[in-house]
């Protein structure tokens, strides 16, 4: 029975630890790209401008919570949900630490590539809900391109399975321990990272929801707290995407010995996360045709040619 | 509960992260629509469309392009799939199970310059 008390104080702790750096995220994110951009950002409330996650978040909580009459109330209702459940879910297979993991699947990275695919359903049943030609366009647009982008996601991580020869996080981040996969792996490093932003929807591939064409996108019709389901995901989307990243291909918690474990995964995860705002800080959008060839015709044709290149080169190294 | 005690792997703390995360989502957003004020206004009534009158029904007839993408994801997502169980064993499969694989990424590359060919994935 202390077991299950025990999963149940992770997983509590876990989610906690995951919101508050989602709320977190606003704040960092729109001081560093106020620092990229040469300007000040919020600094205002509380030192450095920390308290208005705070205020944000109250913000949020007290605003009209607007169901529209015209809109499909359960289906409204229903979209922010899933995207913040599917993306809290995915979180339960990482190896935070050697002790702090939800749960070790042996299929972890399935289970990762599954959850990651309900996100989807978010964007289309919102925007179709919404009753809006905003909405839908964005709606249509985000769904094409987190589908097209999905199929070669997987794939490019399937080098690291065949590196480790596991679907597991924790046996993955433990072969690395001689080297990082992305030292083998760098082509599926820059693929799955890709595919990850195109999958959460960030800038520079934020065309689901491109403000200076469609408002909002799929989200223009939501208010209060269920906008803040959407944004909540799109940082916890960002955070998972990261941790995923630090644990295939950096090595996940392994690091010199004078920090905790943790500590090393916390650190590589910031990194990436601070990677993701400078792209947004420095990149411009693309148009939506050129988002569409760059996935199907450059990037699923090379995730195959990296995949066949790992396998004749690990088979040719084994040979006896 | 039983159910999943039988499965070779603990899929308890599955579900137990599923019940945290829909009670995060179901009290955070029955708070904010207990919270918040209500005020019904005619603007509120119609959908946004950038403070132009709206014109028709959301709900029209869109390009078939979407349509079009999301058959071939079917696709090729399928046909993805099989490498998943090949990349995890594909020590044991050897030389051979390689050489299986290559004629199958052939057949699926020949799909693939077959649709570029006509043009599925040309967007205007």
């Amino acid at each position: 029975m202390s077991e299950t008390l025990n999963y149940w104080l992770v997983i509590v702790g876990i989610l906690f630890v995951l919101l508050n750096i989602a709320a977190f995220l606003i704040w960092v994110e729109r001081r560093m790209l106020a620092l990229w951009q040469d300007r000040l950002g919020p600094n205002r409330a509380g030192p450095f401008g920390l308290l208005i996650i705070l205020a944000d978040t109250l913000k949020l909580f007290f605003k009209e919570d607007w169901i529209p009459p015209f809109a499909d109330r359960h289906v409204f209702v229903i979209a922010p949900a899933v995207i913040v459940i599917s993306v809290l879910l995915s979180f339960a297979i990482i190896p935070f630490a050697p002790a702090i993991q939800i749960v070790d699947l042996n299929i972890g990275l399935l289970f990762f590539l599954g959850m990651s695919s309900l996100g989807v359903y978010s964007i289309v049943l919102g925007g179709w809900a919404s009753n809006n030609k905003y909405s839908l366009l964005g709606a249509l647009r985000g769904a094409s391109q987190m589908i097209s982008y999905e199929v070669f996601m997987g794939l490019s991580l399937m080098g690291v399975v065949m590196l480790s020869g596991s679907f597991s996080l924790r046996t993955i981040v433990e072969a690395q321990k001689d080297y990082w996969f992305v030292l083998l792996q760098p082509v599926g490093f820059v693929i799955f990272f890709i595919a990850g932003i195109a999958e959460t929807h960030r800038l520079p591939f934020d065309i689901p929801e491109a403000e200076s064409e469609l408002v909002a996108g799929f989200h223009s019709e939501y208010s209060g707290m269920k906008f803040g389901m959407f944004f909540i995901g799109e940082y916890l989307g960002i955070t998972l995407i990261s941790s995923i990243t630090v644990a295939l291909f950096f090595g996940g918690w392994l690091g010199p010995a004078f920090l905790p474990p943790l500590a090393w995964f916390a650190i590589k995860t910031a990194g990436f996360i601070l990677f993701f705002i400078l792209l947004r800080a420095s990149l411009p959008r693309p148009r939506y045709d050129q988002l569409m060839e760059y996935g199907w015709k450059i990037l699923l044709p090379l995730t195959l040619l990296n995949l066949l290149v790992t396998g004749g080169i690990i088979l040719f190294l084994n040979q006896p | 509960m039983l159910l999943l005690e039988q499965l070779p792997v603990n899929y308890a703390p599955v579900a137990f992260q599923f019940f945290v995360a829909v009670g995060f989502v179901v009290v955070t957003m029955l708070a904010t629509h207990l919270i918040g004020p209500k005020r019904k206004t005619s603007d509120k009534l119609t959908p946004f469309e950038s403070g132009v009158e709206v014109q028709g029904n959301a709900r029209h007839p869109m390009s078939v392009k979407y349509f079009l993408v999301a058959i071939l994801f079917v696709l090729f997502d399928v046909e993805v799939i099989f490498m998943y169980p090949w990349a995890v064993n594909f020590r044991e499969l050897g030389i051979l199970g390689m050489l299986e694989m290559f004629t199958f990424m052939i057949f699926l590359l020949l799909g693939f310059i077959y649709i570029i060919k006509k043009g599925a994935l040309n967007w205007e």
